[in-house]
């Protein structure tokens, strides 16, 4: 008998039964369910069911991120609206407009723990694979199932291992090695599986490295996408945490669809053109193309590390695009507060915006005009993504968006930081 | 066995296209949904589409958001069957959980182009185009029983009373 896997273990415990493998079909019940922006939509599906109490509001999680503050009537309706429907069924946590992007938020929260499963009414919900959760999106219908009964059917994947090996070099990031992954194997390249990050190389990352990477896994078609947890994580859980847990392991044996190996020291800056998250090249095949509106955020790199590398980019620089940059959230803007990160980014002419989503989705905050182009550390660049169907994104790490908006064109941010080193050499 | 003609489209049809995100907090009605359905790839479809027309499409059809308007916006259009060479896996559910037919067949949409017509047969899990059959995989018991049920909101209003 071969071992298990992280997914059939953790979906195995979500759904009470001993033993689990890939293809069994099962009701799984999870530790927290949440949805943001679309949790108005959400209840109406639910009311239309005839259930009229939500199953465990104690678990349950809502954020306003996604078009925060509202930028219409309408908008400001379907806030209000949630606002009511949280006081009326008691939903245990509901985070402001402001407070930050529901994955972020979740986390920082410790609102779900190593081994736990967590579904989110959002694709990238697969965020969690960085706390050794099984996160996964679901759509607004299973939402309203969950609502009412407090679990879903889900059928267990198989899963795809990657081991991670070597450290990066200088200016490469868990974003480069996302979209080195996208490249590599394509949009669908885990598609219906459970992803499996493992290796040394992991404690070498920080923890805003880390959660960049199953974010991303999102785009792979990934259904969740697990990170082996450490002590550096259960730490960062112990203030906040309101329960025990046990992180789960795959064993050594456990079968594989697919096994592959990355050395990180092997990667450069890598670039996502448009209008597709794999359609991915090296950064220097494409330099000098030219940009007109630059964005750094989302739950994929609007961490404060990524705040941080933009700002040693712009330090003592001018932006010649706008620049628009949305901490992931009240934490993020307060640390980089408080460590004058934000002072900087805002000297080089930034501009900053209320913790949230962004024009990630097209609906606010840097919509950009027919005909421009975007370089953005988000995750997804689809034709009409930011809201204009006639309208250029590319994708890349913070560091080499606050070079592009310094230039006005896709640069390497290396060429800015040595220019600043011989700046800083001739004053001396 | 059914009769349907069909809308070809290609690989890796996003989510994004089928359903843009700036629609998602202001179109509530599905009839709303259904008339911006693939505006920005195919400006055609919502205004020619016929109830029990059919997709057929390439790899990952579906891929991205776990926005559900992206299927509600095609079965408001009369779209019951969705078949792709593969799909993104929230599609996916989101396809069985409103009561859309989603089948995998690969090879079919090559041979096919907008307009063409094909035959299901979903009691011998075959697909006839022109002279060829192809096989398609059968569900589980469990998507079945969803699909049969019309979606999940019917099988809980089946639990509440609300449908018999």
């Amino acid at each position: 008998m071969s071992g298990l896997t992280f997914v059939e273990k953790a979906l195995a415990r979500a759904a009470g039964v001993a033993e689990a493998h890939a293809g069994d079909v099962l009701d799984v019940t999870p530790d927290l369910i949440f949805s943001h922006d679309n949790s108005a939509a959400i209840r109406r599906i639910f009311l239309e069911t005839g259930f009229e109490r939500i199953a465990r509001p104690d678990r349950i999680a809502i954020t306003l991120d996604h078009a925060a503050p509202a930028p219409t009537t309408q908008h400001a309706q379907n806030h209000a609206e949630i606002r009511a429907w949280v006081r009326e069924q008691s939903i245990a946590h509901f985070f402001e407009v402001g407070r930050g992007i529901c994955h972020q938020v979740i986390s920082e929260e410790a609102l779900i723990l190593p081994g736990e499963v967590i579904l989110g009414a959002d694709s990238h919900s697969t965020h969690f694979g960085w706390l050794g959760a099984f996160g996964m999106g679901v759509g607004r219908t299973e939402m309203a199932a969950l609502w009412a009964t407090g679990q879903l059917w889900l059928q267990v994947p198989e899963s795809m291992r990657i081991t991670l090996t070597g450290q990066f070099q200088p200016g490469v990031t868990t974003k480069d090695l996302a979209l080195y992954i996208l490249g590599r194997w394509g949009a669908d390249g885990g598609q219906y599986r459970a992803l499996e990050f493992t290796g040394d190389a992991i404690r070498t990352l920080s923890l805003d490295q880390r959660a960049s990477l199953p974010n991303m896994m999102a785009e792979f078609g990934a259904m969740s996408a697990y990170m082996h947890p450490d002590q550096a994580i259960f730490d960062y859980l112990a203030s906040n945490q309101q329960r025990d847990y046990t992180p789960l392991y795959p064993d050594d044996d456990a079968i594989y669809s697919d096994d592959h190996t990355i050395d990180l020291s092997s990667l450069e800056p890598q670039i996502a053109l448009p209008h597709n998250p794999d359609n991915v090249v090296t950064l220097s095949e494409v330099l000098g193309r030219p940009v007109q509106q630059a964005f750094i955020g989302t739950c994929t790199n609007g961490r404060y590390e990524d705040l941080a590398a933009a700002a040693e980019v712009l330090r003592g620089q001018h932006v010649v695009v706008r620049t628009i940059i949305i901490p992931a959230s009240r934490d993020v803007l307060l640390r980089a507060t408080e460590t004058g990160v934000l002072q900087t980014l805002i000297e080089a002419g930034a501009t900053i915006n209320t913790p949230g989503c962004g024009p990630c989705m097209g609906n606010h905050l840097g919509i950009p005009a027919p005909e421009e182009a975007t370089i953005s550390t988000g995750n997804r660049n689809f034709r009409g993504r930011m809201g204009t169907r006639e309208s250029d994104i590319y994708l890349a790490n913070p560091a080499v968006v606050a070079a592009s908006a310094i230039t006005g064109q896709i640069t390497a941010p290396q060429t800015i930081l040595n220019n600043n080193a011989n700046l800083q050499g001739a004053s001396l | 066995m059914s009769t349907h003609r069909v809308w070809v489209y290609g690989d890796h049809v996003n989510t994004d296209v089928i359903f843009p995100g700036k629609f998602t907090y202001t179109l509530k009605d599905p009839q709303a949904m259904a008339d911006v359905a693939l505006q920005d790839l195919d400006p055609t479809f919502a205004s020619e589409v016929q109830e029990g027309d059919v997709i057929v499409a390439g790899r990952n059809w579906g891929c991205g958001s776990s926005r559900e308007q992206a299927v509600t916006a095609l079965k408001y259009n009369g779209i019951r069957i969705i078949i792709a060479e593969s799909f993104g896996g929230l599609y996916f559910r989101n396809c069985i959980n409103q009561g859309v037919h989603p089948i995998v067949c690969p090879g079919l949409v090559a041979h096919l182009q907008t307009g063409d017509t094909i035959e299901i047969d979903l009691e011998e899990n075959a697909i006839i185009a022109g002279n060829t059959v192809y096989r398609i995989p059968s569900l589980s018991s469990t998507v079945q029983a969803i699909l049969q049920a019309g979606g999940l909101v019917p099988m809980l209003q089946r639990r509440t009373g609300r449908l018999a």
